[in-house]
């Protein structure tokens, strides 16, 4: 999945790859001669006395230095480049694909793991790519141009690295697998600690009402031990990480001093040789440790990567139809013909065999209990959902012969959980029709019962507004959702339950208002409660995903048993006569 | 529509690295937190300080194994038999000047090759030397793990205790995000630090000095190099370093502003196709996208230079050392053995530099959260209770009997709230609470149980006055059902017996019976023992209210306070709550928060609250007759029925 994700995002990137390529090999190759020249100075020059010959190769050395240098910042320009550019493009090709995500893909995936997906999961495959573009370059150079000359400068003495290069390789991959489990263990302890201290700050009133602030402390008390305790263990082992590779290290070199030694004593070595081949394990050495730090990354961004190419190997299911149909008339009617609904693979469908019609001009409910079926029937009007069996007709065309686009832009939405977007009151209500004018957004505000606190907010249609709208109430944030909706003049509005944040006298208001400013519109409304629908025209009630009443609320309070059931636990029995 | 509702922060990446206000205060109070732990710092620091010696000094002797070689090698051409001085003379007279002049300078017998037994010693002495350097280093790290996991378990727990010391009015005017981001992320970055900073900033300073007076020892002619370059060294990196801290800063800032907007699009995504967005988000995303890309991509730039600026510095270094090191050697100045000394002590400086740098920017962002927690730990405290229970407490819980006489109430001291407001509830009364939406209700709950403390007046419990009681004792007298259905992550069947931990298993099953929840945990696969997550995401609001009310009734204490608000319940599950607060209110002195009308009818005393201040009081009856706003209310909710 890394392999194939990165292939293809690296795929524009070839040329700058190539060159960066190109100079890490000059860089690496560069470092690997400069211990050979200090050799030939101690060989040809310190031994012999020769002045000259160490000034000369001293001056070539420089040489090499500033090349080095060069190379190197160019290629951490380059690898930059490629590693951030790369991690863009992949987080735009994830942002722009989930777009195109029908309600359905959203559910498999579920928002927050798409925000995930999106955000954290890029970041754990750039940082891998960016240590890989230069780490996984060099490492296997230098590793390998480090063992030729190594052979080079004394091949017997070579056989020393079958010695080091294992056990240095064991050791850190010993630790590894031994440690990365415990700091797992220890992220959840920290995890645990914080769900606690998160329960006695969210909990605070419960816990005092209720006197348990001493088992409150216990129970922290117990948290914190646990932690420290495994916080203490993972620390000391890996306080052994770092002195144990710097001996495996320091140990090599005092080998090869001893090994190396007898072959210089006896003259099968130039002593310049040894100071080379000194520097030459140690780079061996640093270059395997290199190449075990990139992968222990390699799981968590491979991981990242498969996630990430789930995302955009996912063909949206709803898709728009080859030729697309344009309602010829823009009235706001929606029609219901025998539709029914279930997820694939479930035993039986959430809504079945609904049928009638929801005429312009008209406030059509729907009330019933939890899962009786009432979001699903509106999700089935903006095709967030695909009817398995019957027609859904908005203005006289099947939803499915109509471009999601257009289909959208003639209804106007107002979800049970207000959501608004960072910005402004005027940025989000102009949300669905940009070019609203003041005049017309004081307009839908007002009928929202939103103008005197909006009027009252520094800025008032400037005011700002916080992700989410955390920064207005449940309250407001509903009516400016509502507002939201109004401006965009559509001509079928669904309500989802959003009545519910506002208190009784407020959503009369509210209501008595809307009349007016829906005129035209066909309006659709869910509720829990029934002082909220009484006057709709239409009432239609849900049971278990059928329809069981259907009709006025005079006429159901006396045909339909559920709803007077409902009439009466809301209002008292007065209210079913 | 099938949006759940907004996630919760799912904010990705880190923090950006924040500064302190008060540096050098902080830092201070910090090490005064690690005072206690001073005997074991020190011993930490006597174990560095011998680590870093031997680690030193190894290199040195190294270079005195390549003399012993080099002396060998060298003595061997010479002839065998006569003295060093004669070979010296010897060599002159053939014009070999200059490998005179080096041979002069050392220790060594004509004739005579390589001392393999020299050889065998000094570098015995240097592996026992590593070894030991390797051996302290680890108890070094052994020890100042438990120095840091001690002093960060005291300051979590300080900061516990602090939390239950402090007074609801601290919690109500701060954001849970800021304490729970204080108490938990800022208190994990210090462990952070603390953990990998502080042990690795000594080892890194005692490292840079035990080779710098090293370097000193063997030649000061080749220290002056590295005098010259250490300092170019130091100022590269502070240099760079400064920058792209810039940078990343912009990076945390762009990342922070581009995982907001995927965030709330991929929220709100349902809304955006419906509004026709998605195009104008798209382009929208790109623009940060690409500014994300520019701070990112310089960021990255600026900091990577860094190491192969140290290269540069360092090879170059090697090489100024190379050839006037060779010079030396070739004028007999300097042995071989002190030159490759030198030059792996040069190589070893520039490590610690990089790693200085990168941890004085971890310490600076740690003393930033060291911070923020000690303003935590400052925050003003409620009074301090002593703990035990009075038999006058029990006596007075035992009445169920509340009054509230010419209380005197304000949230800010220039604000006037609840000016005289007096009440008296006797046993098995009802107070119904009603008022628009914002309207304070939830004052007198926190008056009625302590949770803030009233300006002037009494509140009594059974005629005994609440200041002559301890907060656990008011509170000990409520049960209380709020909006806010809180639940820990634990059992169902804990969370039911929270309010009386000591209660039985089959009372916990009375309770839930009571509260009409029963039937719904026993269909769960677990029943009882089904373990709910942070939020008790897993439970309908429905269903959780149930069970605060299941609490509530195990709890049985004489004075309920209920809050009736059923916003989200399906008509169903209302119809249960509503049941089951009706049963809860037998025989109990109850204060009701009132959304119903059926409570309100048959309420003793009605208090209606709008604006934070009470209106009006007394009966439905009354207040019906008064025409105020009461009677609009109550006929705003019956508004359609008369059609």
């Amino acid at each position: 999945m890394l392999t194939s994700l990165l292939r293809a995002f690296l795929r524009p990137y070839r040329r700058p790859i190539t060159i960066l390529v190109v100079l890490l090999v000059a860089q690496t190759v560069g470092n690997l001669y400069l211990p050979n020249l200090n050799a030939d100075i101690i060989n040809n020059g310190v031994i012999t006395g020769k002045l000259h010959y160490i000034l000369s190769t001293g001056l070539v050395m420089i040489a090499i230095t500033v090349l080095v240098g060069i190379c190197a910042v160019v290629a951490v320009y380059f690898a930059s480049r490629i590693g951030m550019g790369a991690g863009a493009d992949i987080r735009e090709a994830v942002f722009t694909r989930v777009q195109s995500f029908s309600a359905r893909d959203m559910n498999r995936f579920g928002t927050a793991s798409l925000i995930t997906r999106n955000t954290n999961d890029i970041q754990q495959i750039q940082l891998f790519l960016q240590m890989a573009l230069t780490m996984m370059v060099i490492a296997p150079i230098m590793c390998v141009g480090g063992i030729i000359l190594a052979i080079h400068e004394g091949a017997q003495l070579s056989t020393l690295l079958l010695v080091a290069v294992p056990v240095m390789a064991v050791f850190i991959g010993i630790v590894m697998v031994r440690v990365i489990p415990q700091f797992r263990s220890m992220q959840l302890k920290i995890d645990r600690i914080n769900e606690v201290l998160r329960e006695q700050i969210t909990g605070v009133r419960v816990i005092r009402a209720f006197v348990r602030n001493d088992s409150e402390a216990q129970r922290f008390a117990v948290a914190n031990e646990d932690l420290t305790n495994t916080a203490l263990r993972v620390n000391r082992v890996f306080a052994l990480m770092l002195p144990t590779m710097m001996m495996i290290l320091n140990l090599s070199s005092v080998a090869v001093l001893w090994f190396g030694g007898r072959l210089v004593s006896e003259g099968s070595m130039p002593i310049g040789n040894l100071t080379a081949f000194l520097t030459y394990i140690l780079q061996i050495l640093l270059s395997v440790m290199m190449a075990v730090m990139v992968a222990i990354l390699l799981p968590r961004a491979a991981a990242s990567a498969e996630r990430v190419q789930e995302v955009l190997l996912t063909v949206p299911v709803v898709s728009d139809p080859a030729q697309p149909v344009r309602p010829s008339l823009a009235s706001g009617v929606v029609t219901f013909d025998g539709v029914s609904f279930e997820y694939p693979g479930s035993e039986r469908p959430v809504v079945e065999e609904l049928s009638f019609t929801f005429e312009p001009g008209q406030t059509s409910a729907i009330i019933g209990g939890t899962g009786s079926g009432k979001t699903t029937l509106l999700n089935l009007i903006p095709r967030f959902f695909d009817a398995t069996r019957g027609y859904v007709l908005v203005n006289g065309v099947d939803v499915r012969e109509q471009a999601q686009e257009s289909l959208w832009a003639s209804l106007g939405i107002v979800p049970q959980a207000a959501y608004l977007f960072s910005g402004t009151v005027a940025s989000n209500l102009r949300f669905g029709r940009p070019e609203a004018s003041d005049e017309e957004l004081w307009r839908a505000l007002e009928i929202a019962q939103a103008k005197d606190f909006v009027a009252a907010m520094p800025g008032a249609l400037e005011a700002p507004i916080d992700q989410g709208g955390t920064n207005v109430s449940g309250g407001q944030r509903q009516r400016l959702s509502i507002a939201r909706a109004l401006v965009k003049q559509p001509s079928v509005y669904l309500f989802d339950d959003c009545f519910s944040a506002l208190d009784a006298a407020t959503d009369a208001r509210l209501r008595a208002a809307l009349k007016e400013g829906t005129r035209n519109a066909a309006v659709v409304i869910v509720a829990q409660r029934v002082s909220t629908i009484m006057q709709a025209e239409r009432i239609i009630v849900l049971d278990d995903g059928r329809i069981v009443g259907l009709g006025t609320h005079q006429e159901l309070v006396k045909s339909c048993a559920p709803y007077r059931e409902i009439v009466v636990s809301q209002l008292g029995e007065g209210a079913a006569k | 529509m099938s949006m759940g509702g907004p996630m919760g922060g799912v904010r990705g990446g880190a923090q950006p690295p924040r500064r302190s206000k008060d540096l050098r205060g902080t830092t201070r109070r910090l090490f005064g937190r690690l005072r206690p732990e001073r005997v074991k710092l020190a011993l930490a620091l006597v174990l560095g300080v011998t680590s870093v010696a031997f680690m030193v000094s190894g290199p040195q002797i190294l270079g005195s194994a390549t003399n012993v070689l080099f002396n060998g090698i060298v003595g061997k051409r010479l002839a065998p038999g006569t003295t060093k001085a004669q070979a010296i003379h010897l060599l002159r007279a053939h014009g070999g000047n200059q490998i005179a002049t080096m041979i002069s300078g050392m220790k060594i017998t004509p004739g005579v090759g390589v001392n393999i037994d020299e050889l065998g010693r000094v570098l015995g002495l240097c592996a026992l030397v590593y070894l030991a350097g390797a051996a302290f280093n680890y108890f070094q790290g052994f020890t100042m793990a438990g120095v840091t996991q001690r002093v960060m378990s005291g300051l979590r727990r300080d900061v516990e205790e602090k939390l239950s010391r402090l007074p609801l009015r601290y919690f109500d005017s701060h954001s849970h995000g800021d304490v729970l981001s204080r108490v938990t992320n800022d208190i994990d970055n210090l462990t952070t630090t603390i953990q990998q900073g502080l042990s690795q900033l000594i080892t890194s300073i005692l490292t840079i000095v035990g080779v710098m007076g090293m370097m000193f020892w063997i030649s000061p002619l080749l220290a002056l190099v590295c005098v010259v370059t250490i300092p170019l060294a130091l100022v590269v990196t502070y240099f760079i370093a400064k920058r792209s801290q810039v940078q990343f800063a912009r990076q945390w800032k762009r990342t922070g502003t581009l995982n907001g907007l995927v965030e709330e699009t991929h929220t709100g995504h349902e809304l955006v196709q419906v509004f026709g967005r998605s195009e104008a988000t798209v382009a929208e995303f790109h623009v940060q996208n690409a500014k994300l890309y520019e701070a990112s991509f310089r960021a990255q730039f600026l900091s990577g230079i860094i190491q192969p600026s140290m290269q540069f510095i360092s090879n170059t270094n090697y090489v100024v050392i190379a050839v006037l090191g060779g010079y030396r050697v070739a004028s007999g100045l300097l042995s071989l053995g002190a030159v490759t000394a030198f030059i792996q002590y040069s190589r070893q400086f520039t490590m610690p530099i990089t790693q200085i740098a990168s941890q004085m920017n971890m310490l600076q962002s740690g003393v930033a959260s060291a911070e923020r927690v000690f303003e935590f730990l400052d925050a003003g405290e409620e009074t301090l209770d002593v703990d035990g229970d009075t038999p006058v407490a029990v006596e007075a819980r035992a009445t169920g009997h509340v009054t509230l006489s010419h209380v005197r109430f304000r949230y800010e001291p220039e604000e006037p709230l609840i000016e005289d407001f007096s009440l008296d509830v006797k046993a098995g009364e009802t107070v119904a609470i009603v008022g628009p939406t914002g309207a304070g209700k939830t004052t007198i709950v926190n008056l009625l149980v302590r949770f803030y403390e009233i300006d002037a007046g009494h509140i009594l419990l059974g005629g005994v006055d609440y200041r002559d009681l301890t907060r656990d004792e008011v509170r000990r007298a409520y049960a209380m059902v709020l909006q806010d259905t809180w639940m820990f992550a634990g059992s169902i069947r804990d969370n039911i017996r929270y309010g009386r931990p000591e209660a039985s298993d089959d009372e916990v099953v009375e309770a839930a019976k009571a509260a009409h929840v029963d039937s719904f945990v026993r269909a769960l696969p677990e029943g009882y023992a089904t373990l709910l997550d942070q939020d008790a995401s897993n439970l309908s609001s429905g269903q959780k209210q149930l069970l605060t009310i299941a609490r509530a009734f195990l709890a049985n204490q004489n004075v309920l306070i209920l809050d009736e608000a059923t916003s989200n319940v399906d008509t169903r599950t209302e119809v249960l709550i509503q049941e089951a607060m009706t049963s809860l209110r037998k025989g109990r002195t109850s204060f009701v928060i009132a959304h119903r009308l059926s409570t309100i009818h048959d309420a003793n005393v009605i208090i209606v609250m709008d604006k934070g201040r009470i209106v009006e009081q007394g009966s439905h009856d009354a207040l019906m007759a008064a025409r105020g706003l009461y009677f609009d209310l109550y006929n705003s909710q019956f508004a359609g029925i008369a059609t």
